[in-house]
């Protein structure tokens, strides 16, 4: 069954192509196109909610678009969030500061474990991979409570790096890279092993560039997780406070104000778009390189 | 014949020879270090710590006071809502795992042959409802139980029914209003994961397969590109496991908490209903020990599955 054999792609050009019917092509694309509706109309609700003036809020029958769109909500938004005494700015500077070292950090630390844990031998290496299985499939409710203990003996609670340091090494992340890195071809390393690279050498220049798709599917993860960061149990000067607090302390505060609530979700998930549009594109040209693995 | 060096090795002692790799790898021991420091401090040691609370009563002032296996025989024979819950997280488990981790790679491998920039939308399309953070409140407008409600309005209009349905709140409906909203987000990390292994998929493999008489895409798929994907396979297939087996906030916000009847009641609820509510964090400890043992045993059966796609 070919789907889409009728787009005349450039990366395809050494790939046979499957005759199929055209009809059976059509179909699947519109499955498809009915599904992405699916997918993103509760999105495109929220964006139309955060435009709607309080009026159009409630009405029978709701309607899916804007009247007269407005402004308001998020002007309204702004002047809760420019209420407090802490100026925005220093909000969005803490969510900076989190999210672009945890991303940062965590691309760089799996990386190298992942490397170490899937492509070299040594003594501990069926042990930390155990390890890492285990962990991902622990989820405990009672967890935070023993963090806290951890953060408090090493004096992290109310700091930055309370929030930042235990959002680095995530099962999840070094779980993705060593499963892309198990892929990469032994004789690929050997061969640098035997031209004298060290393992950082080899790890940095010869697999990375390798598992391109891998470490920028990472990337999307890292920052996504850690831009949602609200540090609650871990932060409680206000000046430390990133984004999401402030946004969800205003969100509730004020009674159940349904516009500025919608305003906040729809901010909030702007930069992660970003990011990802870009790393997807990214991640879509690598393709075109073919061999890649040998 | 032996090298010296080997002869050596098998005259020492294990001990020795381990002694020695380990010197050997010295360096590979500061590639994992950074991350497993962090690991460890953070993660495995408050995991160790938590272990055994779940044999002892803790209410978080006192100090815990040891049960042993009470709150296990409490919670298999005398807790009636922990059964319930039970039935709901497999239900759910077996409905959404199944059904997200097809859509994940049906849909990956769907989009996979279209033109960079198709690819991109619908790579976006279909992540957005995971990337977009807690979007999923939105679906309480869709599935509000009045007339504002989008579908219950949607369907007086068409005629379908008369008076609004409480999608949310009659117990009948939940379950399902929640599981069609954990499959609207079961496109997540498996589904990137599984979207970036087919974009590093040799392309020499797939020139080959032609040659070797691959007649077909449904072929080249069962032949060619689902062995060559195992590893991103089986990652997205342990995102399926630990999402599905602990899904509960989503119906814990959607529906009302406790949900009717606990229609919407599962493991993951019963324990943050323990651990949040009521401050009973051995009882709360307990019921996460159980569902790790599931979700162990889940893990284990998928690796028996896909192993032979498996490089290690």
């Amino acid at each position: 069954m070919s789907i889409f054999s009728k787009f005349k792609n450039r990366d395809r050009k050494h790939r046979k192509s499957y005759g199929g019917s055209r009809a059976g092509a059509f179909f699947l694309f519109l499955v498809l196109i009915l599904l992405g509706v699916f997918m993103i109309f509760p999105i495109y609700l929220s964006v139309i909610q955060s435009i709607k003036p309080p009026q159009e809020l409630f009405e029978f029958p709701p309607k899916l678009y804007a009247v007269n769109p407005t402004d308001q909500n998020y002007t309204d938004m702004m002047k809760l969030v420019g209420s407090q005494w802490v100026p925005f700015s220093r909000y969005a500077f803490n969510s900076v500061v989190i999210a672009v070292s945890v991303t940062v950090l965590q691309l760089v630390f799996a990386s190298s474990a992942a490397y170490a844990l899937a492509k070299v031998k040594f003594p501990g290496v069926k042990f930390f991979n155990k390890l890492i299985t285990l962990a991902l499939l622990f989820t405990s409710q009672v967890l935070f409570i023993m963090q806290y203990l951890v953060m408090a003996s090493l004096n992290l609670i109310d700091t930055l790096a309370a929030v930042i340091l235990p959002a680095i090494s995530t099962a999840m992340g070094l779980f993705l890279m060593i499963q892309f890195m198990g892929q990469i071809h032994d004789a690929m390393i050997e061969a640098a092993k035997l031209d004298g690279a060290s393992h950082i050498r080899i790890c940095w220049q010869i697999v990375m560039p390798n598992v391109k798709p891998a470490w920028l599917t990472l990337m999307i993860f890292a920052f996504q997780g850690a831009w949602q960061i609200n540090g609650y149990a871990f932060i409680y000067s206000e000046q430390l406070k990133p984004i999401p607090a402030v946004l969800q302390q205003i969100a509730t505060e004020v009674i159940k104000r349904a516009g500025v609530a919608a305003a906040t979700v729809v901010i909030m998930m702007v930069p992660p778009i970003v990011l990802f549009l870009i790393a997807q594109s990214n991640i879509i040209e690598t393709m075109a390189q073919s061999g890649i693995k040998d | 014949m032996l090298s010296k060096e080997k002869t050596k090795y098998i005259e020492d002692s294990r001990f020795k020879y381990t002694l020695r790799e380990i010197k050997k790898n010295a360096s590979v021991y500061l590639l994992i270090a950074p991350f497993f420091l962090l690991f460890i401090v953070f993660l495995v040691v408050p995991i160790l710590i938590s272990l055994p609370i779940g044999f002892t009563n803790f209410d978080m002032v006192q100090f815990p006071k040891w049960v042993g296996m009470d709150n296990f025989y409490t919670l298999f024979l005398q807790d009636e809502v922990f059964l319930i819950a039970i039935k709901n997280t497999m239900i759910f488990a077996f409905i959404t795992g199944p059904v997200g981790y097809m859509m994940c790679f049906l849909l990956a491998w769907a989009i996979n042959e279209m033109p960079k920039f198709l690819k991109t939308l619908f790579t976006f399309v279909f992540y957005a409802p995971t990337l977009a953070g807690n979007i999923y409140t939105t679906w309480q407008l869709i599935f509000s139980g009045d007339t504002y409600g989008i579908l219950n309005s949607w369907l007086i209009q068409l005629g379908i029914i008369n008076g609004p349905i409480q999608w949310l709140t009659d117990a009948n409906y939940i379950l399902t209003s929640v599981i069609i909203v954990q499959i609207w987000m079961s496109l997540g990390a498996g589904f990137l994961a599984i979207r970036a292994g087919l974009q590093g998929i040799d392309r020499s493999y797939y020139e080959a397969g032609a040659i070797d008489g691959i007649k077909n895409r449904t072929q080249e798929l069962l032949y060619i590109t689902v062995p060559s994907m195992g590893p991103q396979l089986l990652f997205a297939a342990v995102m399926t496991i630990t999402g599905s087996f602990t899904a509960g906030d989503i119906g814990r916000f959607l529906t009302a908490f406790p949900s009717t009847d606990y229609a919407a009641h599962t493991i993951m609820t019963h324990a943050y209903d323990y651990g949040y509510i009521r401050f009973e964090m051995g009882y709360a400890s307990a019921i996460c020990f159980i569902l790790f043992i599931v979700m162990l045993f889940a893990n284990s059966l998928i690796r028996r599955i896909l192993g032979r796609y498996l490089n290690d």
